[in-house]
């Protein structure tokens, strides 16, 4: 299969790979995919929880190039919108900016399930803080 | 990019010889002639270049020549061997054995004729090294058995099958015996009759030869084999396999059997060595490599590894412009499913996903395994760096206990 320029930089220099350190507060982390289907993606989003801006992402991708790149690319396309516009992304538009071929569609709807994972996590983690106090 | 890329995906295709392409040539240009001309001098010329090439061939395996029927390929013979037996002795009987690890050309064939209620297919399993248990094969014996078709050896693999045990089982029990021996013909010793086959696929793309040209060995004597053509027309090959013959594919088949006869043996031990080098220094280098296949019954060129928590595909991507290579992960094939040949074998899909085939050939040197070796680790190390799952490992998350969101 030849790949797309865009995929083939964003798996070359892949954007905001790593992990945020564990005692880093205010981070959602959405882990979607399984082994078994050969790709696991793990988004990482840290949000500020007065203005809810994704301030800064990271991830790590278990998959093939297209899945690395639609997960480098939501690193990218994420940071410094609010949680809010961050939950509007379809992959469609990860289709569009990487050009994936049918295929490798899902790898864009990975990628749209990580975000929604993320904030689902942010979000619990704020509930049972409140929950606590 | 300082070198040229590294062909090593060997049992996909090989490069054709040099020595082969120059045998070839003159059946490209002056030497024209249709070797069904039995009238003229330019079809003489064709057609005793027809008859060498059959000797060659029939020589690499222990044939006589009028045993090979030429095909346009390993899957056409496939084809023909066994729908071509199905058809011919549907009186005796209609269950075939074969395996659940054959190529497609086989397990293609075998559906097609249980979907045209032509025959009725018993598929058996493999133990965890790809090889058939010659007792499942028994087993799986009934009245109405007309044929056995199991692979020489596994084109994902390498694992070679207990050829000679099935086919003395075979000829016992006056059952035809069919092997696919297109990865093995040329790499390791076959013999028809030490081996106790009766129709045999071979392609010549895989032994240095060119493309789109095979041919099915039938045996004539002990029994003498018949077969249902399956393509019709002016009767060639013994009625056979109709079609005017591929004089200069024949010509390089046969010359590319001449010289994998001259060199097996010391070919076999230097790809041995290749291999053993390869696989050495990757476990040297890397944690977590794990062989696929059998750890000495496979073909010399093969080897075949899973690096955990490195996707296959991302593992090629990562190497492609520098070295081809192939991989059993879902990603590189259209089905989405990961390798169906290793999934037989019990490896999991997560690491079904993970593997990699190195195919070593002819042309590859020390130097070439040296310079894999070396990308090959920094890869896997980028890539495991980037795994989520390699992170969760080390963490001393089990992995196989996650709930995974899919
Ligand atoms: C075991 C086996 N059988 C059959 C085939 C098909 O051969 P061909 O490409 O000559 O049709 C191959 C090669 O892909 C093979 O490895």
């Amino acid at each position: 299969m030849a790949y797309t320029e865009k995929v083939i930089a964003h798996f070359e220099q892949p954007r905001n790979v790593g992990s945020f350190e564990a005692e880093e507060m205010n981070v959602g982390t959405g882990v979607v995919g399984a082994p078994e289907c050969g790709d696991v993606m793990k988004l990482q989003l840290k949000i500020n929880p007065q203005t809810e801006v994704i301030e800064d992402a990271k991830f790590k991708t278990f998959g093939c190039g297209s899945a690395i790149a639609s997960s480098s690319y939501v690193t990218e396309l994420v940071k410094g919108k609010t949680v809010a516009e961050a939950f509007e992304i379809k992959n469609t538009q990860i289709v569009a900016e990487l050009s994936l071929p049918p295929v490798k569609i899902h790898c864009s709807v990975l990628a749209e399930d990580a975000i929604k994972a993320a904030v689902a996590d942010w979000r619990d983690q704020g509930s049972t803080k409140k929950d606590a106090a | 990019m300082e070198r040229d890329p590294i062909y090593m995906d060997n049992q996909a295709t090989t490069p054709v010889d040099p020595r082969v392409i120059e045998a070839m040539v003159p059946f490209l240009g002056e030497i024209y002639g249709n070797a069904a001309s039995r009238n003229h001098a330019f079809g003489w010329a064709a057609e005793e270049a027809v008859d060498r090439g059959r000797s060659q061939i029939a020589g690499l395996v222990g044939a006589r020549p009028k045993e090979i029927i030429f095909t346009s390929g390993a899957t056409e013979s496939d084809n023909l061997a066994i729908k071509g037996v199905a058809e011919f002795y549907a009186d005796k009987g209609n269950h075939i054995i074969t395996a659940v690890t054959e190529h497609k050309a086989v397990l293609d064939t075998c559906q097609a004729l249980e979907r045209a209620n032509l025959a009725e297919v018993t598929y058996l399993p493999v133990d965890q090294y790809g090889r058939v248990d010659v007792d499942d094969v028994k087993k799986a014996i009934q009245d109405n058995t007309v044929l056995i078709s199991l692979m020489y050896a596994n084109n994902e693999i390498g694992t070679l099958h207990p050829v000679r045990a099935i086919g003395k089982l075979a000829k016992e029990r006056g059952i035809l015996f069919h092997c696919d021996a297109t990865q093995g013909v040329g790499k390791v010793p076959v013999n028809v009759d030490e081996d106790g086959i009766d129709l045999m696929s071979m392609s010549a793309h895989k032994i240095y030869g060119p493309k789109g040209c095979g041919a099915l060995y039938v045996r004539s004597r002990g029994p003498r084999v018949r077969l249902r053509a399956q393509v019709h027309g002016g009767g060639h090959e013994r009625g056979m396999r109709s079609g005017t013959l591929n004089v200069a594919g024949i010509v390089g088949f046969g010359k590319a059997c001449e010289l994998c006869g001259q060199e097996l043996e010391a070919e076999a031990g230097r790809l041995i060595s290749l291999r053993q080098r390869l696989h050495d220094g990757l476990t040297e280098n890397l944690e977590e490599v794990y062989l696929n296949g059998h750890p000495t019954e496979r073909i010399p060129g093969n080897l075949n590894l899973s690096f955990s928590y490195v996707e296959g595909e991302s593992f090629l991507m990562g190497l492609n412009r520098e070295i081809a290579l192939s991989s059993g992960s879902a990603c590189t094939s259209a089905t989405l499913e990961p390798s169906y040949v290793l999934k037989a074998l019990g490896v999991g899909e997560e690491l079904a996903h993970t593997s990699i085939r190195f195919g070593l050939g002819r042309f590859n040197t020390e130097e070439d395994v040296d310079y894999v070796i070396r990308r090959v680790s920094e890869v896997v190390v980028r890539l495991r760096e980037m795994s989520p799952l390699y992170e969760m490992a080390k963490e001393g998350i089990d992995l196989k206990s996650v709930q995974w969101k899919t």
